[in-house]
């Protein structure tokens, strides 16, 4: 009886101890990241998502990159050829690419994967407009013939936010670009651990042990994309800002990619956290008029409703913290190529004085002005407030609809009358490399209600400017023509752009490797 | 009492009958549109058209319900507009966080909220009963989010005892499970134990004024027995009831705590799906949680039949 009371115990404490012990996984060095939203869809080409776009670079390469100075540098392609028409371009393919199921990367990939991308992004649209054919004459080399020239065609191919051009096998890319893929097999730096990913869980990523990298270094999304870690994992749990914050300070996590501007001053005064600098080039905040309808269908009440957007309220009211945000008065982001503000004296050299003149001069009728009010959209929810305070002040009717941000998306396409379920003005933010060029910019395109993006602005005399544009060869024309547009867009009061901030990133102190990304990067980093 | 359980089991079916089409219909009568949330904000408005085309959202709202409930019938709830994930496999990742949570904070409530009341209604009116009385109403007043940040800021990173955040599977082993849901059910039983004391302690003390708990006293019985074998067995039926609800209420989904304490639980499933109009997946969870109150109602009343033995069916 004691024996077997005894063997009872020995074998009940061996049991708690087998339940209660942790297993040990050889994972090696783990980055735990906290992103900035939930990981949803894994197709970065069926979706303009940040997030599947972030997911892209983990486990995709791209022919060509753009660094931190927003010059396009090669990446997966080892040299290139033109023509002298511009017609005909060659690219070569550096020596080792191959995809994570072990088959080399070839000109035939490189082709699907464009065709499919230029089918869904709006930039890959307009270069295919020039494109007659392509073809891969050798495994290694892939040549794009040209109808015309056109000055844009690596801008494009190394175009850096959604759709980004990443590279697929063959057989993935073939999918209808109108459905999502259903493999995730890159040659990127990571492997995508597909057996791990939990949807508003986490995703894993592991290091491409067969990666060979550039030998320069990284700089935005260009330059050697080494790895230091064995395994990244994304939390896509950890929703709650300040529990993001309190998991870094206690060391769960290493990194929260987009810090609450609330907790910017705890986490600069915390000794644990650094804030790395990531990017010369963050977001810029923009109001969006719709052109089909009064008073908006009028360009004199547009630009009397810019004149009364100053920046400095919007930025002071959803940032809030000043080292992050700067006024800007430029649609093409200020240090940019760009970047001119030539054309911006309407707003930037405007008082409220000055727009009440211009509205009352304008023959504004009184109708109520619907901006939509996103609730549950942190990053952006205040600016509407802020919008339709200036309006009023200078001497606008507003009628302020609060609505989630799915409802706002859905309203925001119709074209219905405002006072019949449309709009007069929503706001929103893009990141930097999303409109830093007059021919990716979708605010740029005035074909009316032909263009793609909602606002169905309309101008014939910028729709000549950006296709000359998008034919002009040398830098000086294509600046000068840059910035026509720009000044052409001012006049038209295409949108008004409410200035620029940079997100705060937080990361623990025993991870460095930081560099200028301009995005959400996790090569080179170490975790020491 | 078999008859009792048949009918009651095929009663469910007209209820998820009708919460299926109110939940099918409301959800495509309400504004948003799952295409444009799917095709990201950049997205052309004829890119909006052929995803909606390819989601047959473009048919109408007859034809997509009998599409829907045809799959139903086989079992088959769909694939998600947003993960292109089975509504199942969704399911069945987020359930066992949450049944973890709701297991281990009802039974932290009932563990401390059934003594907790029968003593506030053993020593009614005194400083116990007061005491306990307040607490109560602080567990009901305090939102969730800011008990959960006073817990965290002491026990996790003050004191170091508990985790911010994350969960642990029960794969992963006992210890590690358990040591990653204690801070969050202690945060959510709070206001469990508020609501469970007050409906014991009112409960027991409409119990303690009857008859044969007098003679019980005078029979010369320990208090102890005549309070929790006689006084709370007979104030166990609403005691049972409020549990009952308070399980369903777990199940359907915390949150705000999930959103905390970084739990993937259906809480979070269920509101990601509906900012998203992820509708696959929100009909998917809204019957499983049909099921699940139906289900926990039959519990509590057969449990009836222990706690009270005039109960018969």
């Amino acid at each position: 009886m004691k024996l077997n009371r005894r063997l009872a115990t020995v074998a009940t404490l061996s049991v708690l101890a087998m339940a209660t012990s942790v297993p040990v996984l050889a994972q090696g060095t783990v980055l735990r990241v906290v992103p900035h939203s939930n990981l949803a869809i894994l197709d970065p080409i069926w979706t303009t998502a940040y997030m599947s776009r972030n997911h892209g670079y983990m486990i995709y390469d791209t022919l060509f990159g753009t660094d931190e100075n927003a010059k396009v540098k090669p990446q997966m392609v080892e040299s290139w050829t033109e023509s002298p028409d511009k017609r005909l371009w060659t690219f070569k393919l550096r020596k080792g690419l191959e995809f994570h199921d072990g088959k080399p990367v070839t000109g035939e990939d490189v082709i699907a994967s464009l065709q499919r991308w230029g089918k869904r992004d709006a930039l890959g649209s307009a270069l295919f407009q020039f494109v007659q054919r392509m073809d891969s004459p050798t495994p290694d080399t892939f040549r794009i013939f040209l109808g015309e020239a056109n000055g844009f065609m690596l801008e494009a191919l190394g175009k850096p936010s959604s759709n980004v051009p990443f590279i697929m096998p063959k057989r993935i890319a073939e999918t209808d670009p109108f459905k999502q893929i259903e493999e995730h097999i890159g040659s990127g730096p990571f492997t995508f651990k597909r057996e791990d990913f939990k949807p508003g869980d986490k995703a894993v990523y592991l290091k491409n042990t067969k990666y060979v990298p550039r030998s320069e270094p990284p700089s935005g999304t260009t330059g050697g994309k080494n790895v230091y870690v064995d395994r990244v994992e994304w939390n896509l749990a950890l929703r709650d800002t300040q529990a993001q914050l309190s998991a870094l300070q206690k060391g769960e996590v290493d990194i929260v990619e987009a810090l609450g501007f609330d907790h910017f001053e705890t986490a600069k005064a915390d000794t644990s956290i650094q804030l790395p600098k990531y990017a010369t080039y963050g977001l810029q905040y923009i109001a969006r008029f719709n052109h089909l309808h009064k008073p908006f269908d009028n360009a004199n009440v547009r630009r009397a409703a810019m004149a009364a957007m100053s920046q400095e309220p919007f930025l002071r009211a959803q940032v809030g913290v000043k080292e992050l945000y700067k006024t800007c008065y430029s649609m093409f982001i200020c240090g940019t190529p760009y970047g001119t503000t030539a054309g911006s004296d309407i707003q930037g050299k405007s008082n409220m004085r000055k727009a009440q003149e211009l509205l009352k001069a304008s023959g504004y009728d009184g109708t109520p002005i619907v901006i939509l009010k996103p609730t549950d959209l942190a990053s952006i929810q205040k600016l509407p407030d802020v919008a339709a305070q200036l309006l009023r002040q200078a001497g606008f009717k507003v009628d302020l609809q609060a609505m989630d941000w799915q409802t706002l998306v859905a309203r925001r396409a119709k074209k219905d009358a405002p006072d019949k379920g449309g709009w007069h003005m929503f706001l929103t933010a893009w990141q930097t490399f999303d409109v830093w060029s007059p021919v990716a910019n979708s605010m740029m395109d005035t074909r009316g209600e032909k263009s793609g993006w909602f606002g169905w602005a309309s101008d014939d005399k910028m729709v000549t400017i950006r296709n000359e544009l998008m034919r002009a060869i040398d830098e000086p024309t294509k600046k000068k023509l840059g910035e026509q547009l720009h000044v052409r867009a001012f006049e038209v009061a295409t949108h008004v752009p409410l200035g620029e901030y940079m997100q705060p990133m937080a990361a623990r102190k025993n991870i460095s490797g930081f560099f200028v990304s301009n995005g959400n990067i996790y090569w080179n980093l170490k975790k020491n | 009492m078999l008859n009792f359980l048949v009918k009651r089991l095929l009663s469910t079916l007209p209820v998820l009958l009708i919460v299926s089409i109110l939940v099918f219909l409301m959800l495509r009568l309400t504004p948003g549109d799952p295409a444009a949330v799917l095709a990201g904000d950049a997205a052309s408005i004829d890119q909006i058209a052929q995803i909606r085309t390819n989601l047959g959202l473009d048919k109408s709202i007859p034809e997509q319900f009998f599409i829907w409930a045809g799959h139903l019938l086989r079992g088959d709830l769909g694939q998600s507009y947003y993960y292109k994930t089975e509504v199942t496999t969704l399911i069945g990742q987020r359930l066992e966080p949450t049944v973890s949570l709701a297991v281990v904070t009802i039974t932290m409530a009932v563990l401390i909220a059934v003594p907790l009341g029968v003593l506030a209604a053993w020593r009614f009116g005194g400083w116990l009963d007061k005491a306990l009385m307040g607490f109560s109403v602080l567990g009901f007043s305090v939102p969730v989010f800011v008990s959960a940040y006073i817990l965290i800021w002491l026990v996790s990173l003050k004191l170091g005892w508990l985790p911010v955040q994350g969960y642990k599977r029960i794969a992963d082993g006992i210890g590690p499970w358990a040591y990653h849901l204690a801070l969050p059910a202690i945060t959510l039983s709070m206001i469990y134990i508020a609501l469970i004391a007050r409906v014991t302690r009112a409960s027991v003390l409409e119990t303690l004024g009857e008859d044969y708990i007098r003679t019980a006293r005078a029979k010369g019985l320990p208090e102890v027995t005549v309070l929790m074998r006689h006084a709370l067995a007979n104030a166990a039926v609403p005691i049972a009831t409020v549990i009952g609800i308070g399980i369903a209420l777990l199940i359907g989904g915390v949150v705000v705590t999930e959103s905390v304490y970084a739990i993937p639980g259906l809480g979070r499933l269920t509101v990601d799906a509906v900012l998203a109009r992820d509708f696959p997946t929100i009909q998917g969870v809204i019957l499983l949680f049909s099921f699940v109150y139906v289900l926990v109602n039959l519990l509590v009343d057969l449990s009836y039949v222990f706690f009270d033995p005039r109960i018969r069916y």
